[in-house]
């Protein structure tokens, strides 16, 4: 499972260095996110400070969008030779979430950068951002390519995976943010409870899309 | 898994009844109580509406998990799920909307960002996208499965929006209801109003799942024949009678 995991995600990060989606147009499109933040809060440094972890998680949320759209775009349309090759489908589900949560980790590390710089935000206390990134990373990439895969190969994919996914990805929101905050505002003992919570998300979604993702790669 | 008539007609008559009598208890039996005044008839309506939403979708997680096993699937199992997702959203829809009118008297904001408000708002948009992935066209196997799998990842909020109440501190009240100690919460008449209330709306449920599923049925019906109908009809069209 681990080498068919290893195999998978290694084709995904090729064809995507390979394309520079990623880097050209993902990345920009999150970074444009935090400035459009910044113009729609009036560039005023004490609201955007305050409000630095919230931005800095739905920026994510949006390119995590991208990032699991892309990933199920991959195969479409030749669904088929992923399943045919014999490859374990839970090795299949952890290489594709692999890729994804490397994209997302190196998205972040960008948009990190970004909240520092322009928000002016300061991070009081780095294990706790780390930890925090690192599970909402694995839940949202889990999570991500469960419903991508989905809604792969359908027509209205654009429009259903926000409408399906976003709802799901709300405790993820919710918990890195309030763990962010803790981490911003110096307060780093608050936010252990909410690492736990997204702890849980990333070992459910995690365990359902190893169980589950077979029964998703036989349709076609 | 049809119902004769006369037992889905019984189930709306029974609604009916035990609807009036509600009403009845819930304006002019139940007095006003001292922490909430008359707003607390809402009892009636609120804790059933919630919980028969959780029932709907309870019914759809079963029937998704029978359905993904080989050995229980049969296409039943796939349109009770649609239904009974259909009727569960409506009674999410209703929970919302009395919590909402509820709330605004009594917390003096008609929506706050309480933990159970929330994962109860986000239980409702979770069913809304699985009902639209229900519509998207797919060959009738796809699509089951891939309903079954979108119900089951969905249903995973269900816990969580029911213990917010403990888990969290919310401005959301804790339960009202204690099995044991009926008394604990509430007096007599309110007691009755709710339990008037879960049977009123319990068969109200159960008939509107019943008409649900069979126009499901109908629909699946439909699609499986209507072809090979219009194609006879053609065949018939071209047909010529030859007089003997």
């Amino acid at each position: 499972m681990w080498r068919d995991a290893a195999l998978v995600a290694g084709k995904d990060l090729r064809i995507e260095a390979r394309s520079r989606v990623a880097t050209n147009q993902v990345a920009p499109f999150a970074m444009l996110v935090l400035v459009l933040f910044a113009f729609a809060l009036d560039p005023n440094r004490g609201v955007l400070k305050q409000a630095a972890s919230g931005l800095y998680w739905v920026a994510v949320l949006f390119s995590a969008l991208l990032a699991v759209q892309r990933s199920a775009a991959i195969e479409a349309g030749d669904r088929d030779q992923l399943r045919m090759s014999g490859l374990d489908p839970a090795g299949v589900f952890l290489g594709k979430a692999g890729a994804v949560a490397a994209q997302l980790v190196a998205l972040e590390v960008l948009l990190g950068a970004g909240v520092v710089v322009l928000y002016g935000a300061h991070i009081a206390s780095v294990g706790l951002v780390v930890a925090a990134c690192v599970l909402a990373t694995v839940g949202l990439a889990a999570a991500g390519t469960l419903y991508a895969s989905l809604a792969a190969g359908l027509k209205v994919r654009e429009t259903l995976l926000p409408l399906l996914l976003l709802p799901v990805a709300a405790p993820v929101l919710l918990a890195a943010t309030e763990a962010w905050q803790a981490a911003l505002g110096g307060h780093p003992g608050d936010g252990t409870q909410w690492l736990e919570i997204l702890g849980a998300f990333a070992v459910i979604y995690v365990a359902f899309g190893v169980v589950g993702y077979g029964a998703l790669m036989e349709e076609a | 898994m049809t119902t004769p008539r006369w037992l889905t007609k019984a189930l709306g008559l029974g609604a009916l009844a035990f609807a009036l009598a509600a009403a009845i208890d819930g304006l002019w039996v139940m007095g006003p109580t001292a922490e909430q005044g008359d707003y607390s008839r809402l009892l009636v309506v609120h804790p059933p509406v919630a919980t028969l939403a959780y029932v709907g979708f309870g019914i759809t997680a079963l029937a998704s998990v029978l359905y993904l096993l080989p050995r229980t699937r049969r296409r039943e199992w796939d349109l009770l799920a649609g239904a009974s997702a259909e009727v569960g959203v409506v009674f999410c829809g209703l929970t919302l909307v009395t919590g909402s009118i509820w709330g605004r008297p009594v917390w003096g904001v008609w929506w706050t960002w309480d933990a159970r408000l929330t994962a109860e708002a986000l239980l409702f948009a979770l069913f809304l996208g699985y009902l639209a992935l229900r519509r998207v066209p797919a060959s009738e196997h796809v699509r089951a499965r891939r309903c079954a799998i979108a119900a089951l990842i969905a249903c995973l909020d269900i816990p969580i929006d029911h213990y917010a109440t403990s888990w969290w501190q919310t401005l959301h009240q804790g339960s009202s209801i204690d099995l044991l100690q009926p008394d604990k919460h509430l007096d007599t008449a309110h007691n009755i109003g709710l339990a008037l209330g879960f049977v009123a709306l319990g068969l109200a449920f159960a008939w509107l799942l019943v008409h649900r599923y069979r126009v499901e049925k109908l629909e699946a019906r439909y699609e499986d024949e209507a072809l090979s109908l219009a194609l006879e009809a053609r065949q018939a069209e071209g047909r010529v009678e030859v007089p003997v």
